[in-house]
């Protein structure tokens, strides 16, 4: 039935289920940031926490720890996740971005190898894309596997892999064909961090914390078992996964939501001294976040349909990271004096969380392919303006 | 939940898409504009009635196609594309929904909707969010919201001064309402719901039109950009042109679902529905206003001129972001609903 805005018994019943299965078991204080060694293992405990109860990740099949949930219910679970204030997932590299593309183009002994214990929280993934003279040109990347027998050997220099100081695995295109230019003889491959041969060092955020790292290959040997898809098919592998990545998966509503709720209790308690301009920010905030949402509903639903999403995930990137930014720099505003403070300061008070988040935000228009460049795709590839 | 529209759908849409390229193409506009209309506001508005449009959402038993909401806020979005003058969704979206509800609750105006439906009875909208109202041609009746009462009345008895307005594609008045007489529609708690459904209904068709303008001021941006050339290239392979058009697409895309989403609170009166009608009013206002200046900017100073049909769309946005509740109106209401506390919040309460 077309525009049909009702959840149907069931999906209601699914609601109820993590409801009170969230309730149960979110836990009572917040987590340590992930950012950070001890705060990494403390979200890896939670992941193993959700994957006992069989929420890793509730869309993929049973056989793989999931739930066999469609987008819809897909939905539902992330609202309740972030309506409990539940943890960040730090393995979202894996179970968000690695893990569809492995259905896609996995074989039957990599799903069976990986998903499990990437939804048991057992191994953490990180992303190995961009190199120091490949960022926004990603296919400008380097780095190379060399097939040695039934080994590739791997040597290069990743850079900004979010996770990667203290993730298990990491994803990542290598150069296959020496001879080969830009998006041509780029092969995806799966690679152990803690290995010979591979080393790693994380780089201090602006938060001081070691958010992401560097990676080194240095002569890394990997069977060839680990390649995914076919020799030279990487450039495509990765679009698609970056196609996860600025569309359906990687930021649910839910989230700014959440936010935006909070943002309006923020206001609520400032209203006295708030500037007037700040509650037509705030209520846009909501809006957009609203906005966001009943996008991402259209989205499922015809994505339900048999449709696909393709430049459109460069619409919803630049949407959601520039109204998480807006709605960081609204509640920076409202906080005034306290804004500066961090969190645990003597006077943070309300102020707790906000930081964090506001620095969070700024790296949203950043990474996974900077604004500039989803804007250039969207002219070109949606609009049909020609390339530059 | 389902938030696709369905093929019938989609092709009646389709329909009245090639008929407003047939009857409204921009060569009509400018002759609306340059006052050389002529009999064409009449000949628009049979062929509408021809495909059955006013008769959309009137029950089958008055002659209509007793379709709903969601059939007909695709047109809606059609005749914004193509800038019709005429008012398709005040007598079909409107006025015509609004004689169903009083005939169902027993007022004596069956055949008067019988006549509206199939666009005979052609009538006229005044409400308090809508002082200037774009009327039929030769109106019959005038839907008259006033206080708590909704009535209608004969054209004759309500004095109709023209205004001019610098969107010359509508038929702009002033109406100079009556104090007493006309047929009484809902009075009391009633009148007051009734005319709270009128306003949100129109909001909604207004954004809805508002949706197709700006897909359609964008489309005639992208047209320029790709054909006009400056510094040995297309203007439109330039950053500077791309980023602005981009940005006014992720304005659209993300003000579609939420006038989509509008469509279910239209039978309901809470603060969710008027919280979702107004936030459609204003995404889609917003879309269409930012696709508005960045068509001129990208136009340079051809937007600026007479001569390019792209300123008969430009003031379309414009004109609409004021009527059935400007932004002022929309957005305080969401912001003392939302700030206020007497809207739920949280992500569990999208669609409750």
């Amino acid at each position: 039935m077309a525009l049909d805005l009702q959840f149907t018994p069931q999906q209601r019943q699914f609601r109820a289920e993590v409801r009170a299965w969230m309730a149960a078991h979110v836990p009572r204080t917040a987590l340590a940031t992930l950012e950070g060694a001890a705060g990494f293992e403390q979200h890896r405990q939670w992941e193993r926490t959700l994957a006992s109860g069989n929420w890793g990740m509730v869309t993929w099949p049973r056989e793989y720890g999931g739930r066999g949930a469609n987008l819809i219910e897909w939905l539902i679970f992330e609202e309740e996740y972030y309506r409990a204030s539940a943890p960040l997932r730090v393995n979202q590299n894996g179970i968000f971005l690695l893990g569809p593309t492995l259905m896609e183009f996995g074989s039957a002994a990599q799903k069976a190898r990986f998903l499990p214990a990437m939804a048991a929280g057992e191994e953490i993934w990180a992303q190995a894309w961009s190199e120091p003279q490949s960022g926004s040109d990603l296919a400008a990347i380097r780095a190379s596997a060399t097939r040695e027998g039934d080994e590739y050997v791997l040597r290069g220099h990743k850079i900004w892999s979010s996770r990667a100081a203290f993730a298990d695995w990491c994803f990542g295109i290598f150069r296959t064909d020496p001879v080969s230019t830009r998006h041509h003889g780029l092969t995806f491959i799966l690679v152990p961090l803690r290995h010979a041969g591979v080393r790693v060092r994380g780089i201090r955020q602006i938060h001081g914390e070691p958010g992401f790292a560097e990676i080194f290959f240095e002569e890394a040997r990997v069977p060839l078992a680990n390649r995914l898809g076919a020799e030279g098919q990487g450039w495509h592998i990765a679009m698609t996964t970056a196609g996860f990545e600025r569309g359906l998966m990687l930021r649910s509503p839910a989230r700014f939501q959440v936010a935006a709720q909070r943002l309006v209790e923020l206001w609520r308690r400032h209203q006295d001294t708030a500037d007037a301009s700040l509650a037509a920010r705030v209520a846009q905030a909501w809006q957009d976040a609203r906005a966001y949402a009943l996008n991402t509903y259209s989205t499922a639903s015809r994505l339900m349909a048999g449709g696909s999403i393709g430049v459109e995930a460069s619409l919803n990137k630049v949407f959601w990271s520039e109204l998480d930014l807006e709605l960081h720099r609204t509640a920076m505003t409202l906080l005034g004096a306290r804004a500066e403070l961090l969190p645990g300061a003597a006077d943070a008070g309300d102020a707790d969380g906000w930081l964090e988040g506001f620095l969070f935000s700024l790296a949203g228009p950043i990474y996974a392919g900077t604004n500039e460049i989803q804007r250039n795709l969207i002219a070109e590839r949606l609009l049909g303006l020609p390339r530059g | 939940m389902d938030f696709t529209f369905s093929d019938e759908q989609r092709m009646m849409a389709g329909a009245l898409r090639t008929l407003l390229d047939d009857i409204c193409a921009p060569a009509a506009l400018r002759r609306v504009f340059e006052g050389q209309d002529g009999a064409a506001a009449e000949g628009r508005w049979q062929r509408l009635g021809e495909l059955g449009l006013f008769g959309v959402l009137a029950p089958e038993s008055r002659g209509g196609m007793g379709l709903g909401d969601a059939d007909f806020v695709l047109l809606a979005e059609e005749a914004g594309r193509a800038a019709l003058p005429e008012p398709l969704a005040e007598q079909a979206g409107v006025a015509v929904p609004a004689l169903s509800e009083a005939v169902s609750a027993g007022a004596p105006l069956a055949e008067i909707l019988g006549r509206a439906a199939e666009g005979s009875a052609r009538i006229a909208v005044a409400h308090p969010l809508c002082p200037y109202a774009n009327v039929p041609p030769a109106p019959t009746y005038w839907l008259v919201c006033q206080g708590d009462t909704v009535s209608l009345y004969e054209a004759a008895a309500v004095a109709a001064v023209p205004e001019a307005s610098i969107d010359a594609g509508r038929r702009l008045v002033r109406p100079d309402l009556p104090h007493a007489g006309g047929e009484r529609l809902a009075a009391g708690e009633a009148g007051r719901a009734l005319s709270a459904r009128i306003a949100n209904r129109a909001a909604l068709y207004t954004a809805a039109q508002c949706l197709g303008l700006a897909e359609r001021l964008i489309q005639l941006a992208v047209a320029y950009a790709v054909a006009r050339s400056q510094f040995g290239k297309p203007i439109g392979a330039y950053q500077a042109i791309k980023h602005h058009l981009a940005s006014a697409q992720v304005r659209l895309e993300f003000a579609r679902p939420v006038v989509h989403a509008a469509v279910a609170r239209l039978t309901e009166l809470g603060a969710q529905a008027a919280a979702a009608i107004s936030h459609a009013k204003l995404a889609a206002g917003d879309a269409a206003d930012l696709a508005a200046r960045t068509a001129m900017q990208v136009h340079g100073a051809m937007g600026y001129s007479w001569e390019v049909d792209l300123h008969f769309y430009m003031k379309r946005a414009w004109a609409l972001a004021g009527t059935w509740g400007d932004r002022n109106f929309h957005a305080r209401r969401v912001q003392s609903l939302v700030c206020g506390g007497a809207l739920a919040l949280g992500p569990e309460e999208t669609f409750t």
